[in-house]
């Protein structure tokens, strides 16, 4: 019975076949199961040293299947911590950064005439601030708390989805069943939110899903940096960033939040690229 | 020592995988062009005859299964590598497609792209394809050749565009001619001049043409012979005169049928055909057009009928027997 | 130079006069649901460096009256499908006065432009693309009455879209689809109930036929025969194809680069034309009869369709006219009445024969 296929069911069995993309999702939610369980589970904790348990290789007897950083800390519950805190930043910013960029992006575009120009010069004029001058100010005046992170790299990110948000509703306006519901009547806001927004969805999902990797991987570079979430909380970038001054001596400080980095980066990119696949319009 | 017809094919088959499963684009077909004629093929969408048409030159999908047949003179073309398959397109077979704007290279000068037929086949010099080229843009009645050869396809008109298009096709003087829906996309002034200008050139080189349509008018004005395609077979073949004074498959009557003619006086109804074209990907047993048919019999939905020939060279395939004429108001 | 009759605000529908030199050789109508005069819509476009004035419809005249079917014809460039546009007020018009119901269609805004929609409505030529993609049939078909009858409740208009679905020849189970899982035929025919749900007076349909296949044509034409008889329906027919509209119009108005070449009775047109487009047009016009098609052996109309950038002064039909004399290139030929026809010809009397 094929009946109500609706175009999420449709886009469902698209995505379904492709594996590559399905691979990704599966490990994505195995990591994402892992981080929110093991630290639940594990005896040890990301913040008490243990003094005498410094730098450990990893051994799978001795308790610390990966073993221990440079103050004593398990290195499995500290990685897990850390992909929490970028997959939260990533997740939250990116919402955040969907939010305005698709309200921001969908008005300029359906309203059009100068108030689509203004509003899309403020786009340009907000990319050339220096970014990351713009942090650091932010943390030296508001100190460095997670929920800033949050904001600022969401409050940049969001210039991108506005582009694209418009550049699809200025072609949307053209088709032809929204002239069709304009004859029906509909006009304004109802336009834009029955009309506009569900057929923008597709593309913001695909926007979004790749665009999660790149905050990540910003914000590791923020704390690469020094300026990300402060110690004890971990971030993926952080451990990397403390991986990299024991790299001669204690390799697995580095390679392992490296791989989880690099794990989560390649599954956000395989899945937005398997969404772009089974959601893209122009497909059909 | 007439080899009999240049084109023969037989038993082809095209089928390719989709999102909702395998198309039978093209089931068993037979058919010959014999040397010269104008044959007319009409259909709907997804009666394949476009991909008929692209599967004598090669031009199926990628992931298109062709079996079956297509024999141009002794070639087996469906064999034949892709140069040696490159020697007949543009030079003994060629094509004409619907969309003159998508088939030209919009960043190419016109006098290049007709050119570059000759200079890939013909291996002629710059200057004696430029001259062919120039014949050729007077023989489609374009003025102003030299001018217009140096020109962009967006410079050109639709009906030019097109007639640019019959120009590269017949410039190296190909014995057969495809073409697909031609004059579609033509405004029906302009198509009306195409179409006399497939006449005075196959009267004058003597190539036969192959012309795919849905629009019986084209057919009626044009072509000697037809064959009618549904869901991937030829359901009738017949010269065109013999097609409409007499069709023997319900469905070419139906259609015929169903056409508002200008000539005639005005019905209060036209004679509609029920359901919907089937979906290639989901055709019925038998014949696939059992389900539509007045003339429908219990055989016709478990046995295809095969194409016979009735009286001389006229070929249907329908199990039910004896004259139609019910849609007519004819005694059944 | 507008010479039309100003009928915007509250002119008296019943007197229905005329003054302007356009309109004062034609004989009285019976009240008009619709009475355009001089209707014109240009597009500005970008050409070469600069821009250009595109006069897409240039003083177009006509009326229509009620429960009757007009049929606009005209190739490409006519400006049939922008006639369309600007009486929806989809595409602003430049100049004329479209007067409906006594108001002037063209000079509505706000609530009155939005109270007006419900009498006039719209059918696309490609029913698919109209449909959004996103919403199943049943929201497709209800967002009307959500707009302009929003004191139904849901059960209500429940009833009210299922009534309309079997009124079309679809059956309930397709409204829970989507406009990708319909046929062109069905697409079309959901397109049709769209506009008919909220009981509008007069229905514009643009080139409603020619996207559908060959044997799903004369099913819908069937049913917007049916339906314009039963609901008693102004329809404004617009194609390309002269053996549809010969089927479904009462009136046909021939178009050319955005005027008027002639308005006749459908028969008379073409039995009797007065305009040499229209001869050439119904010459040209495929005949599914060989015997019939080949007998009449007249050479088509040469030269092709002028880019409205560039039209013809005089008679923009100069250009490709087997009748044309001086007089076509210096004088625009008005439209007059010609034995039963209208049109804009200085040589009409000699068309036909």
């Amino acid at each position: 019975m094929s009946g109500a296929q609706g175009f999420w069911g449709q886009a469902l069995r698209r995505l379904r076949r492709q594996r590559m993309a399905m691979a990704a999702g599966l490990l994505l939610s195995l990591i994402m199961l892992a981080c929110l369980l093991l630290p639940l589970l594990s005896p040890y904790d990301y913040f008490t040293p243990h003094f005498e348990l410094l730098s450990r290789g990893p051994m799978l007897a001795g308790g610390h299947i990966l073993g221990t950083d440079p103050l004593g800390r398990d290195l499995l519950v500290r990685v897990m911590w850390g992909c929490r805190i970028s997959l939260a930043v990533g997740i939250a910013a990116s919402l955040v950064s969907v939010l305005i960029g698709v309200t921001w992006g969908a008005t300029a575009g359906y309203v059009g005439g100068p108030t689509d120009a203004l509003m899309m010069r403020a786009v340009d004029i907000l990319y050339s601030v220096p970014f990351v001058p713009f942090v650091i100010v932010l943390t030296v005046l508001f100190g460095r708390e997670l929920w800033l992170i949050f904001l600022a790299i969401g409050a940049v990110s969001w210039l991108d989805i506005a582009r694209i948000v418009r550049g699809e509703t200025l072609s949307l306006k053209q088709r032809e069943f929204i002239e069709a519901a304009r004859v029906s009547g509909v006009r304004g806001a109802a336009m834009i939110a029955r009309h506009i927004v569900p057929n923008l969805i597709g593309i913001v999902i695909i926007y979004a899903t790749l665009a999660i990797p790149t905050v990540i991987l910003f914000e590791a570079f923020l704390s690469f940096l020094g300026l990300g979430v402060q110690s004890p909380l971990a971030s993926l970038g952080s451990l990397v960033a403390d991986g990299t001054s024991e790299m001669q001596s204690h390799p697995h400080l580095l390679i392992v939040p490296a791989a989880f980095l690099a794990a989560i980066i390649y599954c956000f990119n395989y899945l937005g690229d398997g969404l772009r696949d089974a959601l893209d319009p122009r497909d059909r | 020592m007439t080899a009999g017809p240049p084109l023969r094919i037989r038993g082809l088959s095209v089928r390719y995988p989709s999102d909702h499963g395998q198309i039978e684009a093209v089931r068993d077909i037979d058919l010959d062009v014999a040397a010269g004629e104008f044959l007319g093929i009409v259909g709907e969408s997804g009666s394949g005859k476009t991909q008929l048409l692209l599967s004598i030159l090669g031009l199926s999908a990628p992931r298109a299964e062709l079996c079956g047949s297509i024999r141009y003179r002794e070639q087996e073309l469906l064999d034949l590598g892709s140069a040696a398959l490159n020697q007949v397109r543009g030079n003994r077979i060629s094509m004409v497609f619907q969309d003159p704007m998508t088939a030209l290279n919009p960043y190419l000068r016109v006098g290049r792209q007709i050119t570059e037929v000759l200079r890939v086949h013909r291996d002629a010099t710059a200057r004696a394809a430029e001259r062919r080229a120039i014949e050729m843009l007077e023989s489609v009645h374009i003025p102003e050749g030299p001018r217009r050869m140096r020109q962009y396809p967006h410079e050109l008109s639709g009906g030019m565009r097109q007639r640019v298009m019959i120009a590269m096709a017949l410039i190296a003087e190909p014995e057969i001619l495809l073409a697909d829906e031609p004059s579609t996309a033509l405004d029906v002034t302009v198509q009306a001049q195409i179409l006399s200008l497939f006449q005075e050139l196959r009267a004058r080189t003597g190539t036969a043409i192959v012309l795919v349509t849905h629009d019986l008018g084209v057919i009626a004005e044009v072509a000697d012979r037809v064959a009618v395609m549904y869901a991937g077979r030829i359901v009738e073949q017949a010269p065109v005169h013999g097609l409409f004074a007499h069709p023997r498959h319900p469905y070419t009557e139906a259609l015929q049928q169903s056409i508002p003619r200008i000539d005639a006086p005005r019905p209060t109804h036209l004679a509609s055909i029920g359901g919907a074209p089937p979906n290639p990907a989901a055709l019925p047993a038998g014949c696939a057009f059992a389900p539509r048919c007045i003339y429908r019999l219990p055989i016709c939905e478990a046995v295809t009928p095969p194409l016979i020939e009735t009286t001389a060279g006229h070929w249907k395939a329908c199990h039910h027997d004896g004259a139609l004429g019910k849609l007519r108001g004819e005694a059944a | 130079m507008n010479t039309g009759v100003p009928q915007a605000g509250g002119a008296d529908p019943q007197r229905c006069d005329r003054t302007g030199s356009a309109a004062q050789a034609l004989p009285p109508q019976p009240c008009a649901l619709l009475a355009v005069r001089e209707l014109s819509v240009t597009y500005r476009v970008a050409y070469r460096r600069g821009h250009a004035l595109l006069r897409a419809v240039n003083g177009v005249s006509f009326e229509l009256a009620r429960g009757e079917t007009l049929g606009l014809v005209g190739e490409s460039g006519s400006g049939k499908s922008t006639i369309a546009r600007a009486l929806l007020r989809l595409v602003p018009a430049e100049s004329g006065v479209a007067s409906f119901h006594g108001t002037d269609l063209l000079k509505l805004s706000g609530a009155r432009l939005q109270a007006m929609r419900r009498h006039l409505q719209l059918i696309f030529q490609d029913p698919l693309a109209s449909l959004d993609p996103r919403m199943n049939i049943g929201d497709i078909l209800g967002e009307p009455l959500r707009v302009f009858e929003p004191q139904l409740s849901g059960q209500q208009r429940l009833q009210r879209v299922l009534a309309m679905t079997r009124a079309v020849g679809l059956g309930a189970e397709q409204l829970h689809r989507f406009a990708h899982e319909l046929s062109g035929g069905q697409a079309q025919r959901i397109g049709i109930a769209r506009a008919l749900i909220i009981e509008p007076e007069l229905i514009v349909c643009d080139e409603p036929l020619s996207a559908l296949d060959v044997s799903i044509k004369s099913q819908i034409g069937n049913l917007l025969k049916d339906l314009q008889r039963q609901l008693q329906l102004s329809l404004l027919f617009i194609s390309h194809d002269l053996a549809a509209v010969r089927f479904s119009c009462d009136r046909v108005l021939v178009l050319y680069l955005g005027r008027v070449m002639e308005i006749a009775g459908c028969d008379t047109l073409f039995k009797a034309c007065r305009h040499p487009y229209t001869r050439a047009l119904i010459r040209a016009a495929p005949i599914p009869d060989p015997v019939a098609a080949r007998a009449r052996r007249s050479a088509p109309l040469e030269g092709e369709i002028p880019s409205p950038l560039f039209a013809p002064s005089g008679c923009v039909f100069r250009t490709r006219c087997p009748m044309a004399i001086d007089r076509c290139a210096r004088e625009i030929p008005l439209l007059r009445q010609v034995a039963d026809s209208q049109v804009a010809c200085h040589r009409a009397e000699e068309v036909g024969d």
